[in-house]
């Protein structure tokens, strides 16, 4: 049995359905992430696990147990807050010891655990200090240690690195990840951010209007979007229009608008005629002065439209036909040299087979 | 050019401090003078605070505004507290409109309405009568909406998601209350409290209209003074006045160093 | 969790909501019926009804009303009371509007202290600070001498101060000059000094740039302020009282002197209504002056 099951569960507010009859489970030990823009209900779903929000139909159980009426305060469950919510009138050392506090523990006990729980964020020294008088990335621990002092069943974390800057972000992703592992408890995660949430989760739901678009370990998300959102959102994407022309076994031919024909990999629900889009990485792509013309691979002449320097790769934007634009990107890797084409360059570009993803929503 | 200006500047500012500061000071410095009347400097004495401290209306009524002061102060707080965290908490629109109403027109009209109002609670019903209950009364009527103001100010730079943590980590409502918001907004509520405690014994208006015939405060005996005969008794009690309002203020700075500011 | 929320609502905001009804909307209210009734035999209200033949008559009246519209020395005072609290308004402008800019444009860490100088006085006591004029504007005090010593020096008869239009008019300035200085300075805080130096970049001079630039975007702060010294001073009667002789008393005196002294309730009653219903006017053409603005804005 799942540790956590969300079954058709809907929230609306007012006249805007803010979470879609997502359904959904946890296994015990996972890292889950909640990943999706602003306003793709994913922050709503957290609230609705820890309890400030009430599902208005469907369900979300713990352990097989309906948690619905059971208040924030009763739940087996914490939050590390986007801000952290530290009480600011309390020491580091109160701040932890809090929710023992509020369970009615004894006093030699709480110390103990409160001590043990500030090492494992390496605080000890900080006990005594008050939240303002601390770094973000301390009190980001702060709010950690606080939330897992009595082994909760779950642990949900809202945005807890959007406030940090970028080198401290890295730093503390890294953290979070062995502290995981350490602790064993369920980690579920809520971000925009999809390097963060592909590198950090075991299993990633991409979320938008509300829905569930897709749920999967983070090598299928970025690899194997099911859907244009999902290879839009995802890193950068060049999606081509196109119809399937013919489908042979493992792979079929794609019909690319204003471009001719490819071969791709043969997607389920394939039939003659079926428009869709192809969804194609810009680091899978191939690009030089010359090119084979090899049977596997797509292959096109085309002239760089633009160029983006961006110091550890340059992206060129390759113009393949009359109005279709294939962003291609080339890491600088030569000593000495910035980039490899100017505008209106002649090139050629090509992708093997399996490269892109024909996608039919 | 800049320079010229900001000289003017400095010259119109520094005669604006003089004319807000010079008055209090004459008043102080009068207090200590030799002398019946308040236009000349002849001679350092305290024989005004001496007859002051002798003067047993002037004491009567002293005592009468502190005990005032302070209920005034307990009770405003009270209210004004739990107004300023309802008018945060919740979308209320009779509530805001009673708090404030009462700062926002002229003491006057509450004053002339509360009048009417005790001595037609009286004479119907037989309590109430005009005196130190009725200036209370009406004092804890005007203080809850300065009260509520620093309070739901307070609650306004309180982060919301420190209650809802509170109750993520165990805390009923009622818990999260005590140990969170009302720790978080503490400041706020000595601030209210100082600051009603300091409006209660200076006020005025209201008080002479409620105050009926027997009842006497220090601002009445001080008005009665001022009208009656001028003498530097005046001078000394005024002193004694402004030394308690400043350690309030020194108080009020040391609990909470912005709540000076949020009191327009 | 619903019913809890709701719950908490009426915990918090029913008592405070009870004693404001209680000991301030009521009395108002109770105030603004005293206006329709006849003055008792021997002061205050006299009973709203009689029992005529077992039927209740209602026993109310126009009459006062009547009385401010048919005698213009009601009207007039209202008139001259409107005029000293606007005369008190311009002056406060005025005199707050350098200081509030130059506490703006100071240094942080001197700002605080000088903010904290102005409102100081506002927290002694009131009696006091319209008493202190008292002793300045005397008969005996230096400065009477001293401007009387120019003025006769010019050839005019010596001048009285004290208890004169004059002294009411230093004393509501000075009682009020705080609420002006704070929301113009809490305005010109917030102003862009940018905004001064591309206009200085695109040609303009210091005057051109603060009529053009300074004064418009500080009209919220100008309104907030006046609103704030207008309102009070509008319904004052201890400086008139104290201050202002026989020909200096404004609309505040004389309800206090129809409430506490003539005890005709009804008549002061509609002179309070007539108070109110210049406050509420002020207050509204400021909000709707200053919704006006923020949409230019």
């Amino acid at each position: 049995m799942a540790l956590l099951e969300i079954r058709n569960v809907v929230k609306q507010f007012d006249d805007f359905t803010a979470v879609n009859n997502v359904s959904l489970s946890v296994e015990a030990g996972e890292f889950f992430t909640l990943l999706g823009p602003s306003g793709c209900g994913k922050t709503t779903l957290l609230r609705m696990l820890a309890g400030f929000e009430q599902p208005d139909s469907g369900q979300i159980l713990l352990d097989g147990k309906d948690m619905s009426q059971v208040p924030p305060e009763k739940r087996p469950v914490h939050t590390v807050f986007q801000n952290y919510a530290l009480f600011p009138h309390m020491t580091v050392r109160e701040n932890v010891a809090f929710p023992l506090k509020m369970a009615g523990w004894a006093k030699d006990k709480i110390d103990a655990q409160v001590d043990e729980l500030l090492e494992d964020v390496r605080l000890t020294r900080f006990g005594k200090r008050y939240p303002h008088e601390m770094s973000g990335g301390q009190r980001q621990r702060v709010a950690i240690a606080r939330a897992l002092v009595d082994r909760p069943r779950l642990l949900l974390l809202d945005e807890p690195l959007s406030a940090l800057d970028a080198k401290l972000r890295e730093e503390m992703q890294l953290e979070l990840i062995n502290l995981q592992k350490e602790v064993g408890i369920t980690f579920v995660y809520v971000t925009h951010d999809q390097g963060e949430a592909l590198a950090l989760s075991h299993r990633i739901a991409v979320m938008s209007n509300g829905q569930v678009e897709q749920l999967d370990i983070p090598e299928n998300i970025y690899g194997n979007p099911k859907n244009r959102f999902v290879a839009d959102f995802i890193g950068q994407c060049n999606v081509l229009e196109g119809t399937v022309k013919a489908v042979d076994g493992d792979t079929m031919t794609v019909d690319i608008k204003g471009c001719g024909e490819v071969k791709t990999l043969a997607v389920a629900g394939a039939a003659v005629g079926k428009p869709g889009w192809l969804a194609l990485r810009p680091e899978k792509i191939k690009l030089d002065k010359e090119l084979p013309d090899l049977p596997d691979e797509a292959y096109f002449k085309g002239r760089i439209h633009d160029c983006l320097y961006l110091g550890d790769v340059t992206i060129y934007i390759v113009e393949v036909a009359d109005g279709v634009l294939i962003e291609t990107m080339l890491p600088n890797n030569i000593p000495g040299v910035a980039k490899f084409f100017d505008d209106n360059d002649e090139v050629e570009v090509a992708w093997r087979f399996d490269a892109g993803r024909f996608l039919f929503e | 050019m800049a320079k010229k200006q900001s000289v003017w500047l400095w010259v119109s500012a520094i005669s604006t401090y003089l004319f807000l500061y010079l008055p209090l000071v004459i008043v102080v410095v009068f207090s200590f003078n030799d002398s019946k009347l308040n236009a000349e400097w002849v001679g350092f004495t305290f024989k005004w605070y001496d007859q002051l401290f002798h003067n047993d209306k002037m004491l009567t009524a002293a005592g009468h505004s502190l005990m005032i002061a302070v209920a005034a102060s307990l009770l405003s707080t009270f209210f004004g507290t739990l107004a300023g965290v309802a008018m945060h908490k919740y979308k209320l629109r009779i509530l805001p409109f009673l708090v404030l109403t009462p700062i926002a027109i002229p003491e006057l009209l509450t004053g002339v309405s509360l009048v009417i109002f005790f001595v037609m609670v009286n004479q119907v019903l037989g309590i109430l009568e005009l005196g130190l209950f009725t200036i209370l009364l009406s004092h804890v009527a005007f203080c809850i909406g300065f009260v509520a103001i620093v309070v739901k100010a307070r609650m306004q730079g309180m982060d919301d998601s420190l209650v809802e943590a509170a109750r993520d980590l165990g805390a009923t409502p009622f818990q999260a209350f005590r140990l969170v918001t009302l720790p978080v907004i503490r400041p706020g509520i000595i601030a209210g409290a100082l600051m009603a405690f300091t409006l209660s014994i200076d006020d005025f208006v209201i008080t002479f209209f409620t105050a009926g015939a027997g009842a006497s405060t220090l601002p009445l005996e001080i008005y009665s003074m001022i009208k009656i005969a001028v003498t530097p008794e005046v001078n000394a009690v005024s002193s004694l006045l402004m030394l308690l309002t400043l350690v309030l203020i020194v108080i009020a700075s040391r609990v909470s160093p912005n709540s000076l500011r949020a009191d327009n | 969790m619903k019913l809890q929320n709701r719950l908490g609502k009426y915990l918090l905001s029913w008592p405070p909501l009870v004693y404001l009804v209680l000991f301030f909307l009521i009395p108002t209210c109770i105030m603004f019926v005293a206006a329709f009734r006849f003055p008792g035999d021997y002061g205050g209200l006299a009973p709203m009804y009689y029992i005529e033949e077992g039927r209740v008559v209602w026993d109310l009246t126009l009459e006062n009303f009547q009385r401010i519209v048919e005698e213009p020395i009601y009207l007039e005072l209202f008139l001259k009371s409107a005029g000293y609290a606007g005369l008190t308004t311009l002056v406060c402008i005025l005199m707050a509007y350098p200081l509030a800019w130059l506490i703006a444009r100071s240094q942080k860490k001197h700002r605080d202290l000088m903010l904290l100088l102005v409102i100081l006085p506002f927290w002694s006591n009131f009696l006091i600070r319209i008493y202190a004029w008292m002793i300045i504007l005397g008969p005996q005090s230096a400065f009477t001498k001293a401007v009387n010593w120019v003025w006769t020096g010019m050839g005019f008869e010596p001048l009285q101060l004290l208890f004169t239009p004059f002294a009411v008019i230093v004393g509501m300035v000075y009682v009020h000059l705080p609420f002006m200085v704070l929301p113009l300075y809490a305005n010109l805080e917030k102003h862009d000094m940018s905004l001064l130096a591309a206009a200085q970049d695109l040609g303009a001079n210091a005057w051109q740039r603060f009529w053009k630039i300074t004064w418009p975007l500080s009209l919220p702060g100008i309104f907030a302020g006046s609103a704030l010294v207008f309102i009070p001073a509008l319904g004052m009667f201890a400086i008139p009282d104290i201050l202002g002789g026989t020909d200096s008393i404004m609309i505040g005196n004389l309800i206090k002197q129809q409430i506490l002294d003539t005890r005709d309730w009804p008549f002061g009653a509609v002179l309070s209504i007539m108070l109110t219903a210049g406050v509420l006017g002020i207050a509204a053409l400021g909000s709707l002056v200053a919704r006006g603005g923020v949409k230019r804005g």
